[in-house]
């Protein structure tokens, strides 16, 4: 890095998110940084992140303050070599913002591609959203208990630069259908199955989190010809425990309040969760039918208060790479389900990591992912 | 008229349980243990009786200040009526209602009202229920010549007829609003009042159970048949004041005297259904000495029955908050 | 979801609970409009903003009720058929009707569940507009919601954006106690996005739509997007609001006031209505009693004067709150405080 000056902006962290909030400086002006060091949190309807630094440099000026909403986009920061005189770096903020402030009008004419929409799978419409090109197979995403493509919001375009990447919403999630009528893995899985019927795709790598995990160790035991790879991220399946007091009140919260409690079981660090996260889930959590889905899925698949198939047979005998996260201290499905695993599976267990990965610590995850979707798949 | 054995017996029943229950206020309210005030309906027994007889649990009443007849011709249990009206927990309203709030839904009682006029508009509501959910149910509005003159009730019998509701609107004309005559307060009449919404009317004298009871099977078949409400006016006159300890100096010295002598509605039934031979004397006795001994008990149990917990006074002002 | 303005975000709710629960009926003056007309046009008006247009087309005349104009006899019969197995939701056009049927609400619905014993049930809904900035004048501008609050056994809900709107209809339909459903008219055409699904809001759960740490403001139904505007404005200036819309002012979220209060120590009230025993006193009185330690400036109150609504524009804009009276507001408190330290 010599001369260069790079604008740090507002990040845009998947799907609709518009706006930022710079939560707070973890950085001061003068100090340097490696590639990858947090610079600031960034907080957004969906999750409070850290905003990596995409070189090294000195951070010269915070163009914006602390607890400032920012669009997508905008300038916060400013990198740059010692050598590079202030009157310069000031010079490149005032031109920055009169460029972004005349090209503000240009912004979101390609966003349309990557908005959701419903695609019919066997009886259910699934919300999906559908990113990237390549020649690589294509990676399908499959949310937890309770989730939506949000929890991918870190995932799906940072994987998606020389591939397709799907994420939807499962049966009885988001914006898709909200009847279940069969809530059990294999239920789920069939659904799956249609997904990628109806996509075109005969064959792709996948990747599930927690319960999306048992829905896929399920996919490769009912649909093997379907499945490329195996990318389980803290999966359902593999033991008998499971947090039912997490599952029945983050079921049964009905008020923001207790919905909060339950979330920060989710997460090692607890400052994650934010109201506006909070109050995302809950307004999903309000449609009709959502919560009688969830009763429907949770009464299928953790019968007498644990969980009801035993998936481990199908991993010892997978054909397919497979990989495997876990968070030291997941507080939903103990760690102790990623011991004794097969020694082909690729096991990364993340200390100070809670039942997210995927979302506390995306840059590992993304990171693995790229290198196992590229190196031990093979073409 | 044929009137079934069974349906004369429990109208003698029904008259006599309030003539006997109103008696017996009167008595205990001197005593000084009974709170609030109460409003007998002593003499006017036939118009609620006579109305009610047509009536099942399926359909709706409103009822006044002056309710107790209402309910208890409407099957609400005398027991807890009396345990209310001396505020027990046992009482039908839990002691939290009293003497003009006595209501029992499960009967099609929708309350007594401590508002003149309460009634009419929730009676439109009512018989809007039965029509909507077409259950074949009526409504029934008591209310007073007073509650004529209310805004409401005139609204009341505007509405009812826009929407042809299932509804009679029984006016029962004791002659006083308060302390003050119909003849003074109630302009023109009840009969033009009815042709002014296009409603039909009756009328009929409100101390003969049997005028009563034809009148308002006939109005009650109307209604209930679909073809819109009626206005049954029914003439009757109160033997107490307008509540207890109401000296009714607004009334000539021997009116009610004269009401008791001449126009008792019970004395009068006693006298027809015998002579005629529809029922023996004796067992209209057993029901004399049944009632008494029935509300006898009320008081006694009223008496001993706890008052509410103190945890009463916040439950139940909403189903959830 | 897509985007909806407020108007269209009820008309979906009641169709919906319409579509959903055969005892969901409607009743109002001109709420379709037409019967009775020379020209035989049915669903004339829908309302007289249209905010129930197109509901007799779907419901038929046996659903949606046109009334005479006659309020205490359809408000009254609402509640006596909410007794009897209906669900209705019965429009009073402008709250300040009230005037010609309080009875029904006051001493009938509110009091059936209580006087009875519990053994009552009366789940119906009153629709009404309220407010003033339309010069509508002193009859027809009022915002009502402080006598609602007052009586035992009513719910007041006061929805602040479309969004607010549809759950919060859809949960005071579904609710069995008596609702009273206050529409800002001046917010009809506002818009946001409204998922296209039934949800509800439960009622008593306040709702943060700013977040700060210098001043909490609390706003009430139409005055709560005036304070996202002062917020927005302020964090500009470094000053940074929590702004709370409690969304229901019976039952009311306390505790959500309270701590807010504890975390920034300062307290604006922005209410629309009349100022003697309004929601802002309310409000104040529940945060000196209980958050009095925590306060470190004095409470401001951002409320019209004690007048009746003025009908002259210039003069209806000196009466309402606004952006700039809440942003003055929030400096004052700010100011208090420098003052007291220095």
């Amino acid at each position: 890095m010599t001369n260069t000056i790079v604008a740090l902006t507002m990040p845009k962290f998947g799907l609709a998110m518009t706006e930022g909030k710079l939560a707070s400086w973890l950085v001061e002006p003068g100090q340097s940084v490696k590639q990858g060091d947090e610079l600031a949190d960034i907080e957004t309807s969906k999750i409070t992140s850290g905003y990596e630094s995409p070189t090294a440099g000195v951070l010269r000026k915070q163009v914006a303050p602390a607890g400032e909403t920012l669009p997508v986009g905008a300038l916060i920061g400013v990198l740059a070599d010692p050598a590079v005189s202030d009157a310069d770096i000031e010079a490149f903020v005032t031109r920055f913002q009169a460029e972004q402030s005349t090209g503000e009008e240009a912004e979101g004419a390609n966003s349309a591609d990557t908005e959701p929409h419903q695609v019919q799978a066997g009886e259910y419409s699934l919300n999906v959203r559908d990113v990237g090109t390549g020649d690589d197979l294509p990676l399908l995403l499959i949310h937890g208990f309770g989730g939506d493509i949000s929890n991918w919001l870190l995932t799906q375009d940072a994987l998606a630069s020389g591939r397709r990447v799907i994420a939807f919403d499962l049966p009885g999630h988001g914006a898709s259908t909200k009847a279940v009528t069969d809530g059990s893995l294999a239920g789920l899985a069939g659904a799956v199955a249609d997904l990628l019927d109806a996509l075109s795709i005969s064959k792709a790598h996948v990747m599930g989190h927690s319960l999306g995990g048992g829905i896929a160790l399920t996919l490769l035991r009912d649909h093997a010809d379907k499945v490329a790879s195996l990318s389980l991220v803290a999966p359902a399946g593999l033991e008998k425990a499971v947090n039912m007091a997490f599952i029945t009140g983050f079921i049964e919260a009905d008020r923001n309040r207790a919905m909060q409690q339950e979330l920060e079981k989710l997460v090692h660090d607890k400052s994650l969760i934010g109201r506006k996260m909070v109050d995302s889930v809950m307004r999903a959590r309000r449609l009709d039918g959502a919560r009688d889905a969830l009763r429907t899925i949770a009464t299928a698949c953790f019968p007498n208060g644990e969980q009801g198939d035993d998936l481990r047979p199908v991993l010892d005998a997978a054909k397919v790479p497979v990989q495997l996260f876990w968070g030291e201290a997941d507080e939903v499905l103990p760690v102790a389900g990623a011991e004794n695993v097969p020694s082909s599976v690729k096991k990364h267990i993340l200390p100070g990591v809670g039942h997210l990965p995927q979302l506390e610590k995306a840059s590992d995850v993304n990171k693995e992912t790229e290198e196992f979707l590229k190196e031990r798949v093979p073409a | 008229m044929q009137i079934a054995r069974e349906t004369l017996l429990q109208s003698y029943r029904a008259m006599r349980t309030i003539r006997a229950f109103e008696e017996r206020l009167h008595v205990e309210f001197a005593t000084g243990e009974i709170p609030g005030f109460v409003h007998l309906y002593c003499g006017e027994e036939a118009s609620a009786v006579g109305v009610c007889a047509h009536l099942t649990d399926n359909d709706t009443i409103a009822s006044t200040h002056r309710g107790h007849g209402h309910c208890i011709a409407k099957g609400v249990d005398v027991g807890g009526m009396m345990a209310e009206i001396y505020g027990r927990q046992t009482g039908v309203c839990r002691g939290k209602g009293g003497s003009m709030h006595i209501a029992d839904l499960s009967k099609g009682m929708l309350g007594a009202n401590g508002i003149v006029g309460g009634g009419p508009p929730l009676i439109c509501g009512a018989a809007l229920s039965h029509k909507t959910l077409k259950d074949n149910g009526v409504a029934i509005a008591f209310y007073g010549d007073g509650a004529s003159n209310e805004g409401f009730t005139l609204e009341s019998l505007n509405l009812a007829s826009v929407w042809k509701l299932p509804a009679v609107f029984v006016v029962e004309d004791n002659g006083y609003g308060e302390a003050t005559g119909a003849s003074y307060a109630c302009a023109g009449t009840q009969k033009d009042r009815a042709a002014g919404f296009g409603m039909p009317y009756m009328e009929c004298d409100g101390t003969d159970f049997f005028s009563v009871y034809e009148s308002a099977r006939e109005a009650i078949d109307y209604a209930r048949s679909g073809k819109g409400p009626v206005m049954l006016h029914v003439h009757l006159s109160r033997w107490y004041g307008h509540f207890e300890g109401d000296a009714m100096t607004y009334r000539v010295a021997g009116e009610v005297a004269e009401q008791k002598e001449h126009h008792d509605c019970l004395k009068h039934f006693r006298e027809r259904v015998t002579s005629a031979g529809l029922l023996e004397a004796t067992a209209l006795d057993d029901i004399d000495a049944a009632v008494a001994d029935e509300v006898e008990s009320s008081v006694i149990a009223a008496k001993a029955a706890p008052w509410p917990e103190d945890s009463a006074l916040m439950a139940d002002v909403y189903v959830k908050y | 979801m897509s985007k909806k303005s407020f108007r269209q975000a009820i008309n979906e709710a009641l169709r919906q609970e319409m579509r959903r629960d055969p005892r969901v009926i409607l009743m109002g003056e001109d709420v379709a409009g037409g019967r009775g007309g020379t020209s035989g046009v049915k669903d004339a008006w829908g309302g007289v903003l249209g905010v129930t247009k197109g509901l007799l087309t779907e419901f038929g005349e046996d659903r949606v009720l046109d009334t005479p104009i006659s309020e205490a006899s359809y408000i009254g019969a609402a509640a006596g058929a909410a007794a009897t197995g209906l669900r209705p939701v019965a429009e009073l056009m402008f709250v300040d009707f009230i005037g010609s049927c309080l009875d029904q609400v006051l001493n009938q619905a509110a009091k059936f569940r209580y006087m009875f014993g519990g053994k009552a049930r009366t789940p119906m809904v009153i629709r009404a507009m309220y407010g003033a900035g339309f010069n509508a004048a002193a009859q027809h501008s009022q915002s009502l919601y402080p006598l609602f609050t007052h009586i035992p056994g009513l719910k007041v809900v006061i929805p602040s954006s479309p969004y607010e709107a549809k759950g919060l209809l859809i949960e005071a339909i579904r609710d069995d106690d008596p609702v009273i459903f206050l529409e800002n008219k001046v917010m009809y055409d506002e818009e946001e996005d409204v998922p296209d699904e039934s949800y509800t809001i439960p009622f008593g759960e306040a709702n943060l739509t700013r977040e700060g740490e210098d001043v909490t403001i609390v706003a009430i139904g139409r005055m709560v997007g005036m304070a996202n505007e002062a917020a927005d404005r302020l964090e500009k200036q470094g000053i940074t609001c929590t702004v709370i819309d409690p969304r229901t002012t019976s039952p009311f979220d306390e505790d959500t006031i309270l701590e807010c209060v504890e975390e920034t120590g300062r307290l604006v009230v922005v209410d629309e209505s009349s100022p003697r025993c309004n929601m802002a006193c309310d409000i104040s009185a529940l945060v000196a009693e209980r958050a009095f330690g925590a306060l470190k400036a004095p409470i401001v109150r951002v409320v019209p004067p004690h007048t009746p609504v003025p009908f002259s524009t210039p003069l209806e804009k000196l009466y309402m709150p606004s952006a700039e009276k809440i942003e003055a507001a929030v400096k004052n408190v700010m100011k208090q405080h420098a003052r007291e330290v220095a």
